[in-house]
């Protein structure tokens, strides 16, 4: 928030000359946005920390005398106890993990690509071009949830399409096998290694979270990419226009190729972008909720069930206000692990030695000094 | 340096006058909240406050009847009682109750009674009802949470048999051949499969299946709540059976038809029998006029006859201030006259059994229904059943290539958990 930066320090002390006063005013400028970020931000976030180590049952303020703390025993619940919560905690990360891993990389180079493609100068109607493709990005998430059931039914849209290929269509919405299970099937795998079946995390085997998204995910999934790809496309034309053409053109001069060119020189200079375009896709997928609120609710057979909607189911519908919370938490949690991770991936590197040799004159060591 | 030590103070100042006073400012709302404790006490609360009622409604017609029910009785006791009207009414009600400003009454289905009893949210005023013995007992088992009946039941359904009879015709069957047993159903519903239509569909869900276990004797949780008995013989015949039939083709889920109910397979015609309760005759008028169909009662499984109900009751919040008023306006919208008129205006089956020869009269194509409310077994009603409810609805998705013993091993170990 630029607007809570307070006046800088200056030279002279307070209370004197022309400056008197001044950091007074800047305390009283920032006041409403700090007493709107407390109240609306701050405090529920406090409370909700608070009601994960509490027993709160949803009834009276959760601040109240005969609310007690509990330590860790909700988090305890969804990660170690092993019973039907850790299964369904188990279940839900297992499904957004592969909604994350197959959704980021994927939208992240399409709207790449996108925005490659309508970048180009030469390219007519552009405009109509970069409108079409935004275009998802500014529709409700529930009107395009309720579109795709509908494209996606057992004898939707998809499927007629499907059907002209000669290919008979899963019944997306209500299909619960795993992608990658199906695809093992296929080659006649139907049941996987004692070690992965026998051994479990979170309540759920290990040949279970590898059985891939369910095919309901999996519209899910191509869903987000159809959605999010415009508002990143827009990021990248932005960072592209911002680029120097000199750079570019000195490539050219050394003989690199589009090719080349577009792997050693475009791309490392859009790292802050990829770097932000990665984040919100990430930040994005572990939070999803309405389309599964709106489209599922977590079926077939939880498939489509996230931490975030598990959150709200366990707190609302359940009235495990404090499980919910954890719930809550552990996602903050791994989203900001995800984050500093892909920062630490994404960081200025110094060119490694064997690489800046390369550019290093071939010159007689005793030259050196 | 000393510039800077005041601007930290001033901030982490400022800071916690901010925090403490949004804390303050949220905790302002709950003054009533967490005082007097809900079950227990007998004493209700009496003064001149208004009501408010919040409902789930099905549509307009349903909403329309209880205003103007609750505006006659306004009328007539003189107290202000309005009516709104829930898109959510889990998450509206958990907010009520957060707030410390819950409705006085509300529509209360079973699976939510055992958390809101559980926090003290709920008036258990079932004993102080005048009309308290006039409830179908099996009702008011249902709305019994550690032995004591905590509300009065507005109105229940039962799940029958609904056949589409120009589709019995034209498949050569008869009046004589309504399926008694299993294997008479099994008979019929192959002879129905045919032309891309299934024999029998039905939603993939517990609230459908248990009626085949409850034929079979089975139940999730024995009757006084106190026993896990999912993987019984019983249960494991009656999933056998379903997922044989499914194998066979004459039986199906209606989300294997591409339909979103079982009712809407039926008035599709994808399927010529399904498994609902008293509401289809609403979605059949609206939805699919020209489909004919009568209503029949389920077979006999090997332990004889079963179904399930469903029911909702009038909730009492324990912080509402005019709970006197409140039971008032219960008994009002529980006589038998008035539960004859939400019923006509809307469908469901009056909830006493006063009511229940009236409306027999008035609804002859729809007697099985009622029939039901003798052997029917309710939804259990233990704290934290949904969820393993919902584990199970999860699992019978995928029964026709799951194994019944596995899949009821589970909602043992789950609802196990649970009781005791």
């Amino acid at each position: 928030m630029t607007a809570t930066v307070a006046a800088p320090p200056r030279a002279g002390g307070s209370g004197r000359g022309i400056r008197r006063g001044e950091a007074l005013a800047g305390w009283v400028f920032t006041l409403p946005v700090i007493l709107i970020l407390g109240i609306f931000l701050l405090a529920p976030v406090l409370m909700a920390l608070w009601v994960s180590f509490s027993d709160w049952t949803g009834r009276g303020s959760p601040l109240s005398a005969n609310v007690n703390f509990v330590g860790l025993e909700n988090y305890a619940a969804i990660t170690v106890d092993g019973g039907l919560p850790t299964r369904d905690f188990g279940t839900s990360l297992r499904n957004n993990a592969w909604y994350v891993l197959l959704v980021v990389p994927i939208q992240t180079a399409l709207s790449l690509f996108l925005a490659v493609l309508v970048n180009r100068a030469i390219l007519r109607g552009r405009g109509f071009f970069r409108t079409a493709f935004y275009f998802p990005s500014v529709t409700s998430s529930v009107a395009i949830t309720v579109l795709w059931l509908f494209l996606f039914s057992a004898t939707g849209v998809v499927n007629e399409v499907l059907s002209w290929l000669g290919i008979n269509g899963p019944n997306w919405f209500q299909d619960p096998t795993g992608i990658v299970h199906n695809g093992l099937r296929a080659v006649g795998v139907t049941s996987g290694p004692a070690a992965l079946t026998e051994n479990d995390f979170l309540g759920i085997s290990w040949w279970d979270w590898l059985a891939g998204p369910s095919v309901a995910m999996t519209a899910f999934i191509l869903m987000a990419v159809f959605t999010t790809s415009g508002t990143f496309m827009l990021l990248f034309i932005a960072a592209l226009q911002n680029l120097s053409g000199e750079v570019n053109e000195a490539a050219m001069v050394d003989g690199a190729n589009a090719w080349q060119r577009f792997w050693r020189v475009t791309l490392p200079q859009l790292r802050p972008t990829l770097f932000t375009v990665l984040t919100l896709g990430l930040i994005g997928c572990w939070q999803v909720f309405d389309q599964i609120y709106t489209g599922t609710q977590g079926g077939p057979s939880k498939t489509t069930l996230t931490p975030a909607y598990l959150s709200y189911s366990s707190a609302f519908l359940d009235q495990d206000w404090g499980r919910g919370a954890a719930i809550a938490f552990i996602l903050f949690a791994i989203i900001v692990i995800f984050t500093i991770f892909q920062r630490w991936v994404l960081r200025d590197r110094p060119v490694s030695k064997r690489r800046a040799r390369q550019y290093q004159p071939s010159q007689p060591k005793e030259a050196k000094r | 340096m000393t510039r800077h030590k005041t601007r930290a103070i001033l901030g982490t100042g400022a800071l916690l006058v901010t925090g403490a006073l949004a804390l303050t400012a949220c905790g302002s709302g709950f003054d009533d909240g967490g005082g007097a404790g809900g079950g227990d006490d007998s004493e209700l609360t009496s003064s001149d406050e208004a009501l408010t009622i919040l409902i789930g409604s099905s549509g307009d017609a349903e909403t329309d009847a209880v205003t103007e029910a609750v505006a006659a009785w306004s009328e007539e006791s003189g107290i202000d009682a309005t009516v709104q009207v829930a898109n959510d009414l889990p998450q509206q009600l958990s907010q009520g109750f957060a707030a410390g400003s819950p409705p006085d009454l509300f529509y209360l289905a079973t699976e939510a009674l055992a958390g809101y009893a559980g926090n003290g949210s709920l008036k258990a005023y079932g004993d102080l009802l005048s009309n308290k013995d006039d409830f179908f007992p099996s009702l008011v088992q249902n709305f019994t949470f550690e032995d004591e009946f905590y509300c009065a039941p507005k109105d229940f359904s039962t799940l029958q048999l609904i056949v589409n009879t120009s589709l019995w015709e034209a498949a050569g069957l008869t009046d004589d051949d309504i399926p008694t047993t299993w294997d008479e159903l099994s008979d019929v519903a192959a002879t129905l499969t045919k032309d891309g239509v299934t024999g029998l569909a039905f939603g993939p869900e517990y609230q459908r299946v248990g009626a085949f276990m409850a034929q079979a004797g089975g139940q999730l949780i024995s009757d006084d709540g106190t026993e896990a008995v999912a993987n019984s013989p019983e249960n494991v015949e009656a999933l056998t059976y379903v997922k044989e039939q499914m194998e066979a083709g004459s039986f199906a889920y209606s989300s294997d038809l591409g339909a979103g109910w079982g009712g809407e397979a039926f008035g599709k015609q994808l399927a010529a029998m399904t498994i609902e309760g008293n509401w289809i005759q609403g979605a059949m008028t609206n939805d699919f006029p020209d489909v004919e169909y009568q209503v029949v009662e389920l077979p006999e499984g090997p332990a004889g006859k079963g179904t399930m109900q469903f029911t909702n009751c009038w909730g009492m919040a324990a912080d509402s201030p005019n709970q006197q008023a409140a039971l008032d306006l219960v008994e009002y919208l529980t006589s038998a006259e008035q539960q004859l008129a939400f019923s006509e205006a809307f469908g469901p089956m009056p909830s006493v059994q006063s009511a229940a020869e009236q409306w027999k009269a008035d609804n002859p194509e729809l007697a099985a229904f009622i029939a039901g409310a003798d052997y029917a077994k309710g939804v259990p009603t233990n704290d934290g059943i949904s969820a393993v409810i919902s584990d199970f609805n999860a699992q019978l998705e995928g029964l026709k290539t799951g194994d019944p013993q596995q899949i009821l091993d589970t909602v043992q170990e789950n609802a196990e958990a649970i009781v005791g």
